[in-house]
């Protein structure tokens, strides 16, 4: 095994340096006592975090979030199964361009997505709806369910599923008893990495939720750009406290470094 | 794939329609409005009027206005992708050449911030880049002395470089692995020097990673909207931006639309060439 030089270990620490500090940093004014963004010194205070818990705007944007991430990542998972179960196993033609199609939310721009869904949502007057903004999520994130399921699903011996319809079972129950609980990982990995994409998307979700809809990261953008003050540390730390949990469970049922460096 | 004794039938394709129905609706039909938009005659008393112009895509071409920022977007787009080839493929070969555990470690390290959200981390740069936070306090400490960076596009790339670094590093990454570490070993025993054996037996190989990265890192830059938002402020602007002032401040949809065409399909021609790189790289390696 070749190993490192010195030079390289110093370049490795100065790109994990880069990588963590603005992580580092907004966890760490979090807890500033002060009234501006500055890092805390001997004192540490947590009455940024209750300032947020009493700002009422974040409290509703974050169940806003909360509630659409998870209503859109069960629906994409809900579409995604059986359309990867049709394109992995169907022999009909247009597989490859429905594919093609499923994963295209992947290279087209959320911003491109969200100016189109803005101007289709004031014709049908569907602006400030929650079940349209949910279906437009569940566009954008079903490619990320749709890559692990397909993924889980070649992936497998078949022979079990061939034993049990020749012995008498049917579709239904070997989809039940058998393809369902070998493709559980790519199922409920596809689903949290669902919910941490629809969590986070702020680009397509600026245009199209209305105040009563409006999700945590856009109302932190439309924060930030009016004014700065611990506070928006003080949520940004707990996102990235939510996010390492999530991913954590993420590594826990699926591994990490499948779900991002993939395996195609 | 190959299994032929499945029972592969036909009728599997209506497990599709759930999802070709939402596709039709909330993706389709949405962009194919947006294009038709795109062609309409605008009057700033009545807004979309429903004549047929190319007025819009002529102005982009020919008004210094937008010319100046599709060029600034370009350069942008194109220091980012440079920055993140230049960190990015030497950090994912270190990567790779780091023992058991530090290697996941780490890996997981540079890759898990894919996670955070955008805002969370542009927000993080904002704090770390402004007057008075860690690099002017590391600037003033070496004798630089205070420098204004946010609103600037130095700002801009840097968090732009933080965020798109993973895309870099997985197909690099990705590219190493399928590497067989014997070949630079021989390159090494018959006499190489360790520049020679990583520039002329290890960087061809990796080629088609460096390539696909930097399509998807130059994309994904070229179309951002939250950093150049939130960290170039009013003045500086890119395409993105741009098309959101023109739904949001100006409200010439028409225009925006314009915009965002020509945003999509540039994306597409970079993504579709990716794939292609990647696709020719998988024939080759089977054939």
């Amino acid at each position: 095994m070749p190993r490192n030089g010195s030079f390289a270990i110093l370049f490795n620490t100065l790109v994990v340096m880069f990588m963590l500090a603005p992580l580092v940093i907004v966890c760490l004014v979090a807890f500033t006592p002060e009234n501006t963004l500055s890092l805390p010194g001997w004192t540490w205070s947590l009455r940024w975090f209750r300032k947020v818990f009493e700002h009422p705007d974040f409290v509703t944007s974050f169940i806003n979030s909360l509630w659409l991430a998870t209503v859109s990542a069960s629906l994409a998972v809900g579409l995604a199964v059986p359309a990867s179960l049709a394109i992995t196993r169907g022999n009909f033609p247009g597989r490859q361009a429905l594919e093609g199609l499923f994963l295209s939310p992947l290279v087209i721009p959320h911003l491109v997505l969200g100016v189109a869904l803005l101007q289709m949502f004031a014709r049908i007057g569907a602006t400030g709806s929650f079940v349209w903004l949910a279906l437009a999520h569940v566009v954008v994130i079903t490619p990320y369910a749709m890559r692990l399921l397909i993924a889980a699903m070649t992936g497998y011996d078949r022979s079990v599923e061939h034993a049990a319809l020749s012995l008498g079972a049917s579709r239904l129950t070997v989809f039940r008893r058998i393809t369902l609980p070998m493709i559980l990982p790519g199922v409920s990995g596809g689903w949290l990495l669902c919910f941490i994409n629809s969590f986070d998307e702020v680009t397509m979700s600026i245009f199209i939720t209305a105040p009563s809809t409006i999700t945590l990261p856009v109302k932190m953008y439309m924060y930030a750009t009016e004014s700065i003050d611990p506070m928006m540390a003080a949520v940004s730390a707990l996102i990235v406290g939510l996010t390492a949990a999530t991913a954590l469970l993420l590594d826990r049922i699926y591994g990490l470094d499948r779900v991002l460096v993939g395996q195609r | 794939m190959s299994d032929t004794a499945s029972p592969r039938t036909r009728s599997a394709a209506w497990l599709t329609l759930p999802s070709l129905l939402l596709f039709a609706v909330m993706l389709l039909t949405p962009l194919s409005l947006t294009l038709m938009l795109s062609f309409n005659e605008y009057d700033a008393a009545r807004g979309a009027t429903g004549g047929f112009t190319l007025s819009h895509y002529a102005a982009i071409v020919s008004d210094g206005y937008y010319l100046e920022i599709f060029l600034r977007t370009l350069r942008i787009g194109l220091i980012t992708t440079l920055l993140c080839v230049v960190i990015g493929v030497p950090e994912a070969y270190i990567l790779s050449r780091m023992a058991a555990p530090w290697r996941s470690v780490f890996l997981m390290i540079v890759l898990t911030p894919l996670l955070v959200s955008v805002v969370v981390r542009t927000f993080g740069w904002s704090m770390l880049l402004g007057i008075e936070g860690p690099v002017n306090m590391l600037f003033q400490a070496i004798g630089i002395g205070k420098t204004r960076m946010l609103y600037t596009e130095g700002a801009v790339i840097t968090a732009l470089v933080h965020v798109m670094l993973p895309f870099m590093v997985i197909p690099v990454w990705t590219a190493l692995q399928k590497l067989d570490p014997q070949v630079e070993q021989a390159a090494l025993s018959f006499g190489a020097s360790r520049l020679t054996a990583i520039v002329r037996v290890v960087l061809p190989q990796i080629m088609p990673g460096i390539l696909s990265g930097g399509l998807i890192v130059f994309g994904l830059a070229a179309s951002s909207f939250a950093i150049p938002g939130l960290l170039g402020g009013r003045r500086l602007k890119m395409v993105a931006t741009t098309v959101y002032d023109q739904y949001l401040h100006e409200l010439n949809w028409p225009m925006g639309a314009a915009i965002a065409v020509i945003l999509l399909i540039a994306n597409l021609i970079v993504m579709l060439t990716c794939h292609r790189v990647v696709e020719r790289q998988y024939r080759r390696r089977l054939g």
